[in-house]
């Protein structure tokens, strides 16, 4: 190509506009429907009838139930992720390394899941795990245990159900990850005298770190924002960050304070996200490219 | 391919065109479902019948929100809307709500005084009940919220709605007030009623579908439940119970939208939905009470349902009823408050 003729740049040019006008209306979406609300939530985040005041942003300092649900939420999200990180990884694993046939169905597995609504499976949790549940039926009925155990409607049924849900999350950037590396450099490590474990751990291991990363920030970040799954697993008692907004929205009719929590919740993913992406390129952690 | 074409621009001009040729039309609102669709059969379409108007309908599970959203842009596109009583109240001191002239409205004159307020007239009566497991109490069950409180007399895992809202009165009727004395709320007693309680609280739920799957699975042995709630899982063979005793009676209400944009019609309407007849037509169809007590002498409602009814007058005098004149006054908001801290304090 000879970009000095004006003929191909005229070209280039139009279809650059085209592009452009192609893009547009996702561009109009995108600023209607998520960059004007966000605005109109920031503004409402520091207004009270019209006046500007940083009152909501104060709570923050001074009732300490927003500090728990915040600890709570962070606590739950990491227990989450550190969970997905070790049950996933396996899976991934076996999915990037078994013949085709196998993978397809481990894939399947992992993904046949995503078909059930959130709600649906938080109340089939309900009904394996409560007191004369599945479970603890099965588990009196071996001898394991003489008294049911409290499964759910406290902070385990929270972290074990949202777990489920967002397991897909990490095992699926995983695979993408593990996929992509040459098996040649297994078996190159291995022909240096390298055994297993070792060649995994230093060559294998590395080169998957991008996949655990970037699962690990979507797990951690969608965690940060689960609602439905805390507020029919968590007795009532699991108060995390989405309740807590909900509960100032639909109760206390407080809708700068909600705002504000979104905001200090959004600011705090935005720099997760930000630290995360100085590890691993961001186009990475969303396309797991 | 053309003719499918020409067709659906013709539903959409007819779709477009019927309303506008009705006569009159209001929007209304309510929280769908099965109760919605009860409604439409009992109430709605023969109202609509009856005034010669067109009724659009919407839902909203939680109507709150919206009303205020609506408030704030001046032009509401809802008129009617059936929503907890406390709702209207909030909205007409927030000036969301429009102020009944209860002078076009006589059907709302057969109705008792506290179960009106200035912007609303009651729609349907529920009860906060005492729910119970009934093979596990047997012949001796729970019969009020002392006995839910005595954990020595009645073993057992609890759970109460996680919400102050008839809580807080179970907790006061706990520790001895009387259903009919419990208004103004003593706040902090009720606090430290509950506070005893709280460990032997297995759950605080937060759905009816929730509280259903309770006592229905055996996870509690006792809660506070609604009873068109623990009707149903009784009629679905589980082994429970409930007892209307110091139940706490509460309703939803019909309230008119500041500036709606059908506001006379809306007026004839809320009218017309309250009429004994009408009213009477609602248990038929879903086992909540009539908002109207004198759709209890229009002979419509069979007398063994009656005596199912929250409302129903033998029933009535049993419980408490909630104010949500109290609940909407700042000591109201303030107890709001206090409950997030409460249940999540350990």
């Amino acid at each position: 190509m000879t970009p000095s003729s004006p003929a191909l740049r005229r070209h280039e040019r139009r279809e650059q506009m085209l592009v452009l006008a192609l893009l547009s209306p996702a561009l109009a979406v995108v600023a209607a429907l998520l960059v004007v609300p966000l605005a109109w939530l920031a503004v409402q985040s520091v207004t009270s009838d019209g006046a500007f005041t940083l009152e909501h942003y104060r709570r923050f300092l001074t009732e300490d139930i927003y500090w728990r649900s915040f600890l709570l939420t962070f606590r739950i999200a990491l227990t989450v992720t550190v969970l997905a990180v070790l049950l996933g990884y396996p899976v991934a694993y076996a999915a990037a390394t078994l013949p085709r046939r196998w993978s397809v169905v481990v894939l399947g597995l992992v993904i046949l899941p995503f078909w059930t609504s959130v709600l649906v499976r938080a109340y089939a949790w309900m009904v394996l795990l409560q007191r004369r549940g599945l479970v603890n039926g099965m588990l009196q009925g071996l001898g394991l245990t003489d008294q049911p155990i409290a499964l759910i409607n406290n902070e385990f049924g929270t972290v074990l159900a949202t777990l489920h849900i967002l397991l897909p999350f990490m095992v699926l950037p995983l695979y993408a990850t593990m996929q992509r590396i040459p098996r040649d450099l297994m078996l190159a490590g291995a022909s240096l005298g390298g055994g297993p474990l070792h060649v995994f751990l230093r060559v294998f291991l590395p080169l998957s770190m991008p996949g655990v990363v970037a699962g690990t920030v979507l797990v951690f970040v969608l965690a940060l924002g689960f609602y439905i799954t805390p507020e029919l697993l968590g007795g009532g008692r699991t108060f995390m960050v989405s309740m807590l907004v909900s509960r100032n929205v639909e109760i206390y009719n407080q809708w700068g304070a909600a705002s504000a929590i979104g905001v200090v919740l959004l600011v705090c993913v935005a720099a997760l996200f930000w630290l995360a992406s100085r590890v691993v390129p961001l186009e990475r952690i969303m396309g797991a490219r | 391919m053309a003719s499918l074409l020409r067709w659906t621009a013709l539903a959409c001009l007819l779709g477009t065109a019927a309303p506008a040729l009705a006569a009159e039309q209001i929007t209304f609102v309510s929280q769908g479902g099965a109760y919605q669709q009860a409604q439409t059969k009992a109430i709605l379409d023969p109202a609509a019948k009856a005034l010669g108007i067109t009724i659009n309908q919407d839902s909203a599970p939680d109507a709150w929100p919206v009303i205020r959203t609506q408030g704030a842009t001046g032009k509401p596109t809802w008129d009617v809307v059936d929503t907890p009583t406390q709702d209207c109240v909030r909205g007409g001191k927030a000036g969301l709500i429009e102020k009944l002239d209860f002078s076009k409205i006589p059907n709302a004159a057969a109705i008792p005084a506290s179960y009106k307020t200035e912007y609303s007239v009651p729609y349907e009566f529920y009860s906060s009940v005492l729910a119970y497991n009934k093979s596990k109490y047997g012949k001796n069950p729970p019969q009020g919220w002392a006995d839910f409180w005595d954990v020595k007399k009645f073993p057992g895992a609890r759970a109460l709605r996680n919400h102050p809202l008839a809580t807080l009165e179970a907790a006061l009727m706990a520790d001895g007030v009387a259903p009919d004395k419990l208004y103004p709320l003593d706040v902090d007693r009720a606090f430290r009623k509950l506070e005893a309680i709280k460990p032997h609280i297995s759950v605080w739920w937060t759905s009816g579908g929730q509280s259903a799957l309770l006592i229905q699975g055996g996870e509690v042995d006792m809660e506070m439940m609604w009873n068109g709630r623990v009707s149903a899982v009784m009629e679905a063979g589980a082994d429970a119970d409930y007892t209307y005793n110091q139940g706490i009676l509460q309703n939803t209400s019909l309230c008119i939208l500041k500036n709606a944009p059908n506001l006379a019609t809306a007026v004839k309407f809320v009218n017309e939905a309250i009429d004994p007849k009408l009213q009477a037509n609602l248990p038929l169809n879903i086992p909540y009470g009539p908002g109207n007590p004198a759709a209890f002498d229009t002979g419509i409602i069979p007398a063994a349902l009656a005596a199912k009814l929250p409302s129903a007058p033998d029933n009535a005098k049993k419980q408490a009823v909630l104010s949500a004149e109290w609940w909407t006054s700042e000591a109201g908001e303030a107890a709001l408050k206090r409950w997030a801290d409460f249940v999540q304090k350990k």
